[in-house]
């Protein structure tokens, strides 16, 4: 993750613009929930059709505008590297 | 009002409100003598003086002020044995981290060997990258590689290099500071090959654990690696350390025209960042002949210096042992739970 040597309360705060949430909202379960189904980021627990595992994160990586080592090597080993 | 709380072995024990007091203020200024480091404040005192009387058997942080959790030691404590506080379950790697993602809600997770060290781990890389490359793809959360370095094992009888521990009872000074020095660029060697190979398979992160085990010859070792992984992948390193003072087995090796030797928590977080550590986690060993009152407010002083001054976030160890933690396989969840909450509240720490 490149959020890297970022002091927690200023990487909550960046993730949490980010979502359009607040801070103290990254840590509720409801909220969060829903939002990761509604963002397709991926969820706890098991839901069908909701992005999982890898897709999950090239989402993350798109939506907090940052380079997540794994998806960068995965869009390498399929071309789809831009 | 008797107080139920913890020795340092886990047993327990009973103490008066003064005598608690006591204890938490001997405790914070054992640290600050120690290291010449600020004790903790009557405030920070009173927190814990307040956590420990109240008789709940578990504690916490206030809601808004939860951390982010690094981890060490993979799936052990679900496929290992009690070395690290494992039950045995018949789990495998891909399994467990699947379980610690989803049933245990980590935050990250740390993908390595049972064999904890980079020694065996390095003729199994074959094996760890692919596991690193599967998971990637079916996990969410970041997933760092980690090893101990644990330079001990690069000396006879384990390894090559003639054992400095044989060499100084003889007073061949000289002798050990020079097998010291080969050993260290081995195991640099090692940890740089493990690290290169892993972060390719698109490791979120390296971490190195019980960082100076073996002294400032590993530590070196250690620093020199981070800077060729941070300078060369500009990808995550977090640095754990194994205790809170850095042993001078070698005396003489220095980082940036500071000697390594004797180091305390603070001091070696300053050097970390020098070398590009993106994560910093300082540890405090517990005395198990003194209360968990007593550890924790010593080891909170020793970790609220470094969140004072560090650029970077820091995680402190909060494990059996460690961070005010009694020395105990399954360590109480009354002890667990207060050391963990200091650490954040008082501490400051961005992470355990």
């Amino acid at each position: 993750m490149q959020l890297k040597k970022m002091r927690n309360t200023e990487a909550k705060r960046y993730v949490a613009d980010k979502l359009h949430v607040t801070p103290l909202d990254l840590s509720d379960p409801l909220i969060m929930r829903n939002l990761r189904e509604e963002l397709d980021i991926g969820t706890i627990t098991g839901v069908p059709g909701v992005a999982k595992g890898i897709a999950a994160k090239v989402k993350i990586a798109e939506l907090l505008d940052i380079k997540i080592n794994s998806v960068e090597q995965f869009k390498k080993r399929t071309g789809l590297h831009s | 009002m008797k107080i139920l709380t913890r020795m340092g072995d886990s047993s327990t024990v009973e103490m008066t409100r003064d005598e608690l007091r006591h204890d938490l203020e001997e405790g914070t200024e054992a640290a600050a003598t120690k290291a010449k480091i600020p004790p903790l404040t009557e405030n920070e005192l009173d927190y814990l003086d307040d956590m420990f009387a109240c008789p709940s058997r578990i504690w916490g942080v206030e809601r808004g002020h939860e951390v982010v959790m690094t981890k060490d030691g993979c799936v052990n404590a679900l496929n290992s044995s009690r070395m690290s506080s494992g039950v045995v379950a018949p789990v495998n790697r891909e399994v467990g981290v699947r379980l610690f993602e989803s049933m245990l809600g980590f935050d990250s997770m740390e993908v390595s060997h049972n064999d904890y060290s980079v020694k065996p781990q390095r003729f199994l890389k074959a094996l760890e990258q692919l596991h690193m490359e599967l998971l990637q793809e079916t996990t969410i959360f970041p997933l760092l590689y980690g090893f101990m370095p644990n330079l001990g094992l690069y000396y006879r009888p384990d390894g090559s290099f003639p054992n400095p521990s044989d060499l100084l009872p003889l007073g061949k000074i000289d002798e050990a500071r020079k097998t010291q020095e080969e050993a260290l660029q081995a195991c640099q060697d090692d940890c740089i090959l493990m690290s290169d190979c892993m972060l390719e398979m698109g490791a979120d992160g390296i971490d190195y654990d019980t960082v100076a085990s073996t002294g400032d010859a590993e530590f070196l070792a250690v620093l020199k690696t981070t800077e060729h992984v941070a300078g060369e992948t500009g990808l995550p390193v977090e640095i754990g350390m194994s205790s809170e003072m850095v042993l001078g087995f070698h005396g003489q090796l220095e980082y940036e025209g500071t000697r390594l030797a004797g180091l305390w928590p603070h001091q070696q977080l300053e050097l970390c960042e020098k070398a590009g550590t993106a994560i910093f986690g300082p540890v405090v060993n517990t005395n198990t002949k003194r209360s968990t009152p007593w550890n924790l407010s010593r080891a909170v002083t020793f970790v609220k210096a470094c969140t004072e001054i560090a650029k970077i976030p820091i995680h402190a160890n909060v494990g059996m042992g460690v961070g005010g933690v009694p020395m105990f396989e399954t360590p109480a969840v009354d002890a667990v739970t207060r050391c963990s909450a200091a650490m954040v509240e008082i501490g400051r720490c961005d992470g355990l």
